[in-house]
């Protein structure tokens, strides 16, 4: 059976039954609007659907059964037990029909004449019992023939009419000529008996339903989300069962349970993993059967519309995904009923004749984001005015105020809509309520642009809700918090003396972050979290202490509601409004255990919202964890600084911070286009001065290294326990990749347990550890390498923070880790050795690289390279101008090869070169020319000059190609001139 | 009246057959006043929970607990009904309800008997009753020597604002 089909049935089943259920309810509270609202939905639903199968009897009964519902619901037509009789009817011959379908494949013969022209006749008015005199309003367009028929009957339909009806309609087996029997049944006296007859056909009907039901289910199992729901939550209450066990038996080693501890421990980690798998699916299962309902829809319409899908992998969250699939298709629909014009209104706007509704999804700033652009019509602005004073929503003077924007929102208005047809697809106003009700049930929101004649774009959001993120877990004021890892650039611990404070500009905390400015918010302050009483925060203090080794988490441990409640005058709206009046004061108090002992250190939390970066001050910060993102109550909704809550492994529920609403809160969202001019400039700056970001540890020794941060990828604690060994090689399970570990010497001890820190370096999906003792800082320095050790792995010495300090040459543990490390690159920095050994080039001093000269007058992109060049092992000297380099050249310092810029002030790259080649120590040297733009012309005259070769500055793997070529090339030269002087 | 309400159950009993003019109330004991939470809206009646402060969140919103992995809010019953809070003297309880689909978990100072009560006894709430607390209350229930005011969980829950 076709997909689609299957699809269909189960979820019209699904419906009918709730139907009934409703439709009971309905009976014995006429009134309930919301009941209504529903059945008229899940009915509207039924016949949407049926229009897009090709299923037009099915879609002609359900059409006309909506016809009486959407009397109900305009509140024009009052529910009695009759017309609940008459739905009833209308629903029985619906199952009939999807019964057959379901065994049959198709939908059954038959003719519905006779109940369609009761519901129409109701619909009209015409039945008699109609109280309002609102059936002219809501005439139908269509059905006309009826209204000559339906004349005669009048007013004549009595309960015992409809009950014979029933009857018929109960005893009815598959496909079936109604209009025969009812005009049989309805005679004017009614039968008793039959009536009571009636039931056993009726139970039959009920279980052939259920027999074809079981047959398509067969081929899937549809687990509510309910149980899934349920099941997520026992297995993560087994978790912290394991948890506590694990903790417990911690203190009893030698037991005999450990054993089958840790197998439990990992079937249910496995277990975890696999129930939260379930819940995941690609959102393209949503959009699955949208290009056939746009097919459809083009060809029922008479339009042309191209359907473009983009980010179908983004993953949501099954529970997510179900609730979003019927807004999505509503709103597809509609962007193709409503949006695109006809071919030829669309070539008179001079648009291309075939309208495109393109879906994109994706993930932003820990939001899923669903878009539906359409290039149509746009909206009417007149329209919604019309639409809006028609319904009384709005005055014409508040209509006059709005922005479009505003406006525009009305179309989510429940009963507005601006098709001027009512079709079988959209116009009768269910629509954009429905999406935006189903929208906002799992806390996202829907927004619209539009722009008239150009087309519009709906922007479903939602947020986190239900899906697992991975988030950083800081602690402030002794409350954690989780901030999602997405929006965190990186951690700076802050101290408070030395370089790396937290300085203030008229009580605005700001932070130098590599000579930016980084403007930082206190978590404390910006959650208004008070400091706490001094006893509670030594007991802290103390569990602190207790608990480093143990663990941390415990520490931070939230507060007894006893505690709270004992301490009201810290709590109560007065003393937080008086925290806000009276910061000064409080921010001294808030200081002072900061000068305690433990608080000497807070951490800045830098994230990225959008273009624009701020710190947020935490006290501490723990690991970062993968967290089950809850939505918080209702009542809390209003927080715009939380995205959900969590609960962690110990147990304890945890806020989890939303940085947009951080951003929002801080007002910086306005000035982000600002900020990114800022920091351009800023690094241009940051360039000019000609500083290295390095980053400074001990290992082994007491001698600080230096390493250039850029070449660092990250830092991380590696567990000790969690290392392995293969053969003399350490590694570490790493991001789901093996990771090889090298110690940075051999004094560096590795103790049994505990956490050792680890720079990891990164190139092409590879990654190494380096095992180091401590990091001191971070610091910008120009590296002046002065005495060049000849220990192998520094690059020598130099002066930085005052101090002597190794400069460590990563190429060397990059090569040792990993002999394959260079191989992209096609070069071996390293085994040129040998021939080098017999050269005459003074290279007493043991060093092995080759060495460049590059000459540019940018600081960029002598930033940007020299670190390229050292990661792949050549030995780089770069240089301002030309002018120093010839100076060098004096100065007798020899080169393997000279990369030189071309545009340059003062003296160009050709004249450098011709300068080069001409006079100098260095006109055998091989020289590359780089430029960022280069003309054939240029090329002839750089060659006619000397450049061996021109390189673009951007493309990487093109300057190690040619600049490994270039010396060999170079070498061979040099040997065969060996040679012929040798001959 | 155990104060291990942990494990407070509370089964259907053959009586409520044939009662079908009385209700079954929780009752639970704030600053000595006796209030009702029908007992069908009751889910979990909790002891001492570890709570996490919600910043930023109303004043009544005492924080929120993990309940067999469900987030559950707490909502301090005498701060909402503007009671002076106790000085710990009381132990706490929390009567935890649902509403809309979430848990809410009441603290409340002591967990009394479960009464059923005779429809004949109820009465609506006086209009002369603070305001507050006629927002919050469906109506009282005559006792023999107090009145017992019924708690509106819904309206107690959803008027709880920022």
């Amino acid at each position: 059976m076709d997909d689609l089909i299957s699809e269909f049935l189960t979820e019209t089943n699904e419906s009918l039954e709730e139907l009934d259920l409703d439709l009971v309810n309905l009976e014995q509270n006429p009134n309930d609007e919301d009941l209504i609202g529903k059945i008229f939905r899940l009915v509207h639903t039924i016949k949407g659907t049926c229009g897009f199968l090709a299923l037009p009897r099915l879609e002609k009964v359900a059409h006309h059964g909506e016809n009486v519902l959407g009397r109900f619901r305009a509140k024009d037509l009052e529910v009695t037990p009759e017309y609940v009789t008459l739905i009833f009817e209308c629903i029985d011959c619906i199952k009939m029909i999807v019964a057959d379908l379901e065994s049959n494949g198709s939908e059954p013969e038959g003719d519905d004449s006779a109940l369609i022209e009761k519901l129409d006749a109701v619909y009209e008015g015409r039945d008699g019992q109609d109280s309002g005199d609102g059936g002219s309003e809501a005439a139908p367009k269509e059905e006309s023939k009826a209204s000559e028929k339906a004349s005669e009957g009048g007013d004549n339909i009595t309960q015992a009419e409809l009950d014979a009806l029933e009857e018929a309609f109960n005893s009815t087996e598959g496909p079936v000529n109604f209009a025969e029997n009812v005009a049989e049944e309805t005679a004017p006296e009614p039968e008793p008996e039959e009536v009571k007859e009636a039931p056993p056909p009726a139970e039959e009907g009920a279980t052939t339903t259920k027999t074809a039901e079981k047959s398509v289910s067969s081929q899937s199992l549809r687990v509510s989300v309910d149980v899934l729901e349920n099941l997520m939550t026992m297995v993560s209450e087994l978790v912290l069962t394991r948890n506590q066990l694990i903790q417990i038996l911690r203190q009893h080693t030698d037991s005999e349970f450990t054993t089958p501890l840790q197998r439990l421990n990992h079937v249910v980690s496995d277990l975890q993993e696999g129930v939260m798998k379930t819940r995941m699916q690609p959102i393209g299962n949503a959009w699955s059967k949208l290009p056939r309902i746009i097919r459809d829809l083009s060809i029922e319409l008479n339009k042309k519309i191209d359907l473009e899908m983009i980010g179908q992998d983004t993953e949501l969250d099954r529970q997510v995904l179900e609730l979003i699939k019927d807004p999505l298709t509503h709103m597809v629909r509609n962007s193709g009923d409503h949006g695109i014009e006809e071919p030829e209104d669309r070539k008179a706007a001079g648009k291309l004749e075939t309208g495109t509704i393109t879906l994109k999804a994706f993930h932003e700033g820990g939001h899923i984001i669903i878009q539906i652009i359409d290039d149509g019509k746009g909206l009417s602005n007149e329209k919604i005015k019309a639409k809006v004073l028609e319904n009384g929503l709005a005055t014409q003077e508040e209509l006059d105020e709005m922005s479009d924007h505003q406006l525009h929102k009305y179309i989510f208005h429940a009963g507005l809509s601006t098709a001027e047809k009512v079709t079988a697809v959209s116009g009768r106003g269910v629509g954009m309520d429905v999406v935006r009700t189903n929208i906002e049930k799992i806390g996202g929101s829907v927004d619209l642009k539009s722009v008239e004649g150009k087309g519009s774009t709906f922007t479903i959001k939602i947020p986190l809700t239900l899906a697992i993120v991975s988030a950083l877990i800081v602690e402030s004021s002794n409350e954690r918090f989780a901030i999602p890892q997405l929006a965190v650039r990186e951690l700076v611990m802050a101290s408070e003396h030395g370089d790396n404070r937290i300085e203030t500009i008229k009580g605005a905390p700001v932070f130098r972050l590599r000579d930016r400015l980084l403007p930082l918010i206190s978590l404390s302050d910006l959650l208004q979290l008070k400091s706490v009483d001094d006893e509670t925060l030594q007991e802290a203090l103390a569990d602190e202490h207790e608990n480093t080794t143990a663990t941390p988490n415990e520490g931070a441990a939230p507060i007894p509601v006893k505690d709270e409640i004992s301490t009201p005058n810290e709590d109560g709206v007065p003393a937080s409004a008086e925290d806000r009046a009276s910061t000064p004061s409080n921010k001294e108090q808030v200081e002072k255990p900061e000068t305690d002992e433990s608080r000497q250190r807070e951490y800045i939390v830098v994230a990225q919202v959008g273009t624009t970066d701020f710190g947020i001050i935490v006290d501490r910060v723990f690991d970062t964890e993968e967290i089950v993102v809850k939505p918080v109550a209702k009542i809390l909704r209003d927080i715009e600084l939380f995205s959900g809550n969590t609960i962690l492994g110990d147990g304890s529920v945890i806020m989890i911070l939303d940085p947009n609403g951080i951003a929002n809160h801080i007002g910086q969202i306005g000035a982000a286009d600002e900020a990114e001019a800022n920091v351009q400039e800023q690094q241009l700056e940051t360039g000019r001065r000609d500083k290295t970001s390095l980053l400074l540890f001990t290992a082994g020794n007491n001698t600080p290294k230096a390493v250039p941060l850029s070449l660092v990828a990250r830092i991380e604690n590696i567990d000790v326990a969690k290392v392995e060994r293969s053969g003399d090689q350490m590694m570490v399970q790493y991001r789901e990749q093996l990771m090889p570990l090298t110690p940075f010497d051999a004094n560096v001890q590795i103790p049994e347990n505990g956490d050792k820190p680890v720079l990891v370096f990164t190139d092409n999906n590879r990654s190494m550890g380096l095992i180091i003792d401590n990091i001191i800082d971070i610091t910008e320095e120009h590296i002046d390498v002065q005495i060049d050790g000849g220990q192998s792995g520094l690059l020598g010495s130099a002066i930085i923070d005052g101090k002597a300090t190794d400069v460590v040459d990563v190429g060397h543990y990059l090569q040792s880790s990993d002999k394959d490390w260079f191989k992209d690159h096609d070069d071996d920095p390293f085994g040129g050795a040998n021939d080098e050994n017999g050269k005459p080039n003074g290279r007493a001093n043991g060093h092995t690289k080759k060495r460049v000269l590059l000459v540019d007058d940018s600081p960029f992109f002598r930033n940007m390279l020299t670190p390229l060049l050292s990661i792949a092992g050549y030995d780089v000297i770069s240089l301002e101008s030309p002018h120093d380099a010839l100076k060098m050249c004096d100065t007798g310092a020899v080169f393997d090869v000279i990369i030189s810029d071309i545009e340059m002030p003062d003296m160009d790259g050709f004249e450098f070169a011709e300068k080069v080649k001409t006079d100098t120590d260095w006109k055998e040297i091989p020289m590359l020319a780089l430029t960022s733009h280069a003309t054939q012309k240029d090329i002839d005259r750089g060659m006619s000059v000397g450049f061996s070769n021109y390189i673009a500055k951007f493309d990487r793997d093109t300057l190690l190609d040619t600049l490994s070529q270039t010396l060999a090339e170079n070498q061979q030269n040099i040997d065969k001139n060996a040679q012929g002087d040798a001959a | 009246m155990s104060a291990d309400a942990n494990t407070l159950s509370y089964e259907e009993s053959a009586e409520d057959q044939h009662n079908a003019q009385s209700k079954e109330f929780l009752t639970i004991i704030i600053a000595g006043q006796r209030f009702g939470i029908p007992i069908l809206q009751i889910q979990d009646v909790l002891g001492e929970q570890r709570v996490t402060k919600i910043p930023l969140a109303p004043p009544e919103v005492a924080g929120s607990l993990n309940l067999r992995g469900r987030v559950v809010t707490a909502i301090d019953v005498r701060r909402r009904l503007e009671i002076e809070p106790c000085n710990g003297v009381e132990s706490e309880m929390g009567v935890v309800v649902e509403h809309e689909n979430e848990l809410y978990s009441l603290i409340i100072d002591k967990v009394g008997d479960v009464l059923r009560l005779k429809n004949e006894n109820f009465e609506s709430t006086p209009p002369t009753l603070d305001p507050l607390w006629r927002d919050i209350s469906s109506g009282i229930y005559r006792l023999k020597d107090e009145l017992l005011v019924i708690l509106d969980v819904p309206k107690f829950v959803s008027t709880v604002h920022l």
